[in-house]
């Protein structure tokens, strides 16, 4: 196998120094009735060619082998990816170091991550970041704890309704054990989060809204912040679609106290849903109560700047049970495309990109109401929205996808089923005119 | 003496990327605005973000410089204890690159996502049979995530059997993790000692097990590099108090082959595809962290699982007990690609060739620095030895010195003062992939530092010297947190 590089002479060699006379002898601590009588049922050894044929077979029974136009998103969305990225992240340096515990030899990791944290709180307005979570889902349930942790008197979060439904679902799982509870907030005819609801909800320790939402609606951050401060809790906010703060006024500057979100669209390709790019900031109130590695500037010996994995006495190496997490992992790689995705989109490009793919959703929207798809809310929305399909779409749906290889929208029914018959659109800048109206008229 | 890999050569400066930005430049070739411009009411409307402003070479030069100043697996030794840095084959690069499913949309429906599901379908049977399980959830991200999939699915399994337990074994030798996975459900840690020959004592879990504690966390190998010899007899105990045994699987590269724990009385554990089953760990992740049940769990499992009828392949989710879902969508499917694509390459034999050279090079090093350094617990290991500082103590040099010096000598430090259970731990895991060669440099490389820990121990102390930066201070780094630019 050419990834072992013994030979048989060194395998003697070797064996005489451990003083045994064959490797089963080494194995000798475990007791023979612990080792598997049966080997393992796997099949030989595939050369890389081999592999390469079983691979693309399967790849290809993926109907994203062929050249797709996605008209979907809900949580994973589909952006141009300049070519320099996968390119640069491909560098070894990057791909196969461990976690910078021995800093004098990883600061191209720690600067890179450093970089990131900056660019992320740019992003989103809020005065820490750190060095990535998992996804939006587990950042936003680690968010979620740290609301409940902290109050004593309460033991429920309330969560907005238009929160990613596998979200909730991260939140339930990951709270329940610990006796806590989801309250969900129900959604207006406009399609937002019905901060009258909310306003009636007692003894709950936290507030947890997504905007854009799963509608794709933009929700009015600011007055749920006068309820949050009214109830004296936490604010935390969420979002799938990283790149509408290109657009759209930040968490930060609604007075957010955690904000968890989706990196995917910054540079990441889609993958089947993972993995992606879990995002997480807050104030500077809540920098030791944020799960996960920093990274911080300081000095060396010499006096020359450098980086560093800092805080660490918050995590689980150090504090064990008390630790704030247990997170140890994270999705370091994808902050460091996030980063060269930010760089490289810079302050010119982020603005340019967010507002087409507001642009492109409004001609989509517009154009799919002319061709019989009914509007459900008029409200301003960045890259997503509902529309109600007219009769027979669904099969015809299906038939986009095999024939004319479009991905025309994601059924609300398994999600939400009071919206029978209602469909969740996006459009990117990775969609034309001429997509849109071809789309248009397939489905008239 | 054998020449060492470690030298001096030029290294670049590079500037943070905002102090090269200059107003104008962009990195993107902006796409056509081929619409109308819809312009968003001003109340929602933010300021653009203050993003670095940079061409596309700058952009470049940026991250290549950067990448100079790491050291990875493709650089050179990184001998990592319980971190199994083992070698990334590029092929699996290649396979997760492949546009079906680097361009797979989570949502695009089972009929049109065939591949992936009959991946992951294959992947979970490869596990499940390696590992002598029923059946593997894929969707734990990391490690950790791994655990707590495990611990959720405990708790889930005493809620359902109508009384909750409060308590759980755990062993000094863990990781850090499992107290803290245990902790987030609940479950206060108990924790016990190693024996004076780093194993567990079975008497030491029957004094302590008892019908509120939900059963034990076990790493086997642990992180002494031992195998827990006794793991049946304390299965047996804790099974015979109604617990559960937790499997940390972080060390399985040491016995693919050898032993199944779902046949030694193991009821529920994670695998680290970053680490035994070759994913890259991108400094510092994605990972992604399987976990394998038996039949008494399986129910508990997250849902979407996958299922195979007749020749398709679907996601089901109508599954009352399970615990829910950890994951947005089905886990690191790019890591699972990577996992598949090392199992298929490395056949039955090549996974169990795998686990007895990791041992045999462990042993190895064990052997060739015993004397050189101090062998706290010296019998025959599995995949790392641990050694710690005692003998260096001497002349005041400690681990971290010794540490330090080996980047000058071009390799990464082994895993320091981890486990805790050594005082001042130095825990080598060569891995099956460094030839005898490269062991044999770092052999030397250690012999030559115990050596200028005698006769300069000074120069020790203020190593390294040939990195981009030396000691870095972490006091005032943490004392006064400067987290962004």
């Amino acid at each position: 196998m050419r990834y072992l590089p013994h030979t048989k002479e060194d395998i003697e060699t070797m064996l005489k120094v451990a003083g045994v006379s064959s490797i089963d002898d080494l194995f000798l601590s475990i007791p023979d009735d612990l080792k598997t009588k049966d080997g393992i049922d796997i099949p030989e050894g595939l050369s890389e060619w081999e592999l390469d044929t079983h691979m693309e077979e399967l790849a290809s029974a993926n109907i994203a082998s062929k050249n797709y136009k996605y008209f979907i998103g809900a949580g994973s969305y589909d952006h141009y990816i300049p070519a320099i990225i996968p390119y640069l992240i491909s560098r070894s340096e990057f791909m196969t170091a461990y976690t910078p515990y021995q800093p004098e030899v990883s600061q191209g990791t720690l600067q890179g991550i450093y970089e990131f944290q900056t660019m992320i709180t740019q992003l989103l307005g809020m005065d820490v970041a750190t060095a990535s979570h998992y996804d939006c889902g587990t950042a936003l349930a680690e968010a979620a704890l740290i609301a409940l942790k902290k109050n004593k008197k309460s033991n429920k979060i309330a969560v907005s309704a238009l929160t990613h439904p596998s979200h909730r679902q991260i939140i339930q799982t990951y709270i329940s054990p610990s006796g806590y509870e989801i309250v969900e907030i129900p959604y207006t005819k406009e399609g937002l989060t019905d901060i009258n609801a909310l306003k009636d909800m007692d003894d709950i320790a936290g507030i947890a809204i997504q905007s854009p939402n799963f509608f794709g609606n933009i929700e009015d951050l600011k007055t749920f912040k006068v309820v949050a401060d009214e109830k004296k809790i936490l604010f935390i906010t969420s979002f799938t679609e990283a790149l509408a703060y290109g657009l759209l006024k930040n968490p930060g500057s609604f007075g957010a106290d955690l904000v968890a979100g989706e990196g995917q669209s910054l540079g990441i390709s889609k993958s089947f849903g993972g993995p992606g790019l879990g995002l997480l900031a807050g104030t500077k109130k809540q920098m030791r109560n944020l799960p996960g590695r920093y990274i911080g500037k300081t000095k060396d010996a010499n006096g020359k700047e450098g980086f560093v994995l800092t805080l660490a006495t918050r995590e689980q190496h150090i504090k064990r049970e008390k630790a704030s997490s247990n997170i140890c992992s994270n999705n370091g790689l994808n902050a460091m495309v996030a980063a060269m995705y930010l760089a490289t989109v810079g302050k010119i490009g982020i603005r340019e990109i967010a507002q087409q793919n507001h642009d492109k959703a409004m001609y989509l929207k517009k154009t799919l109401e002319k061709a019989g798809f009914e509007s459900v809310f008029d409200t301003p929305f960045f890259n997503e929205f509902i529309l109600k399909a007219p009769a027979g779409f669904k099969q015809k749906r299906i038939g986009l996808i095999k024939n004319k290889y479009i991905f025309a929208g994601i059924c609300l029914d398994p999600f939400y089923p009071e919206l029978k018959g209602h469909y969740l659109f996006c459009a990117t800048e990775t969609v034309s005119k001429n997509d849109i109206d071809q789309l248009a008229k397939e489905v008239q | 003496m054998i020449q060492q890999p470690g030298t001096s050569g030029l290294v670049l400066n590079e500037a943070l990327l905002w102090d090269k930005s200059r107003d104008g430049r962009c990195a993107i070739s902006l796409p056509k605005q081929d619409v109308d411009r819809a312009t968003l009411d001003d109340s929602l409307t933010g300021d653009i973000p203050d993003l670095p402003q940079l061409s596309e070479l700058d952009v470049v030069r940026h991250y290549t410089r950067l990448s100079q100043w790491n050291f990875g697996v493709d650089t050179g030794m990184y001998p990592l204890g319980s971190c199994t840095m083992k070698y990334n084959p590029k092929t699996n690069e290649v396979q997760a690159a492949r546009k079906g499913f680097a361009e797979a949309h989570p949502l695009a429906g089972d009929e049109f996502s065939q591949g992936s599901l009959k991946l992951m379908y294959n992947l979970e049977r490869y596990l499940a049979e390696l590992t002598g399980f029923e059946a593997v959830t894929l969707q734990p991200a990391a490690g950790a995530h791994g655990e707590l999939t495990g611990m959720l699915m405990m708790h889930a399994y005493f809620a359902k059997k109508g009384k909750q337990r409060s308590k759980i074994i755990i062993p000094d030798t863990a990781h850090g993790t499992n107290p803290a996975s245990a902790a987030l459900c609940g479950f206060e840690p108990i924790n016990v000692k190693s024996g004076p020959d780093g194993i567990l004592d079975p008497e030491t879990i029957a004094a302590v097990m008892d019908e509120d504690t939900a059963g034990i966390m076990v790493t086997n190998p642990n992180t002494l590099g031992l195998f827990e010899s006794n793991i049946k007899k304390i299965a047996d105990i804790v099974h015979s108090k109604g617990g559960l045994v937790y499997g940390d699987g972080a060390n399985m590269n040491a016995i693919m082959g050898i032993v199944k724990p779902g046949e030694i009385g193991i009821d529920v554990l994670h695998l680290n595809l970053h680490k035994t089953f070759s994913t890259p760990h991108g400094g510092g992740g994605p990972g992604s962290g399987p976990v394998a049940v038996g039949k008494r769990l399986e129910p508990f499992l997250p849902v979407p699982r996958v299922v195979k009828e007749l020749d398709s392949y679907k996601f089901i989710t109508d599954c009352p007990e399970t615990i829910g879902k950890i994951h947005t969508f089905y886990g690191h499917f790019g890591i699972m690609v990577r996992a598949y694509a090392y199992i298929l390459s490395m056949g039955a034999k090549g996974l169990l060739d795998t686990s007895r050279l990791a041992v045999l090079s462990a042993n190895y090093i064990k052997e060739s620095l015993k004397g050189t350094l101090n062998l706290p617990y010296d019998r025959p290991c599995m995949h790392e030895c641990v050694f710690n500082d005692e003998i260096q103590q001497k002349n005041h040099i400690t681990t971290v010195d010794m540490a330090k010096r080996l980047l000058d000598y071009g390799f990464h430090p082994p895993t320091i003062y981890f486990p805790l259970v050594v005082h001042g731990a130095f825990m080598v895991e060569p891995t099956e992939s460094e030839s005898k060669e490269d062991i044999d440099q770092f052999i030397d490389a250690v012999k030559a530092i115990a050596k200028e820990a005698k006769e300069d121990p000074e120069k020790l102390r203020k190593a390294p010297f040939r990195t981009k930066v030396t000691r870095l201070d972490e006091v005032t780094a943490a004392r006064k947190p400067c987290l962004k630019g």
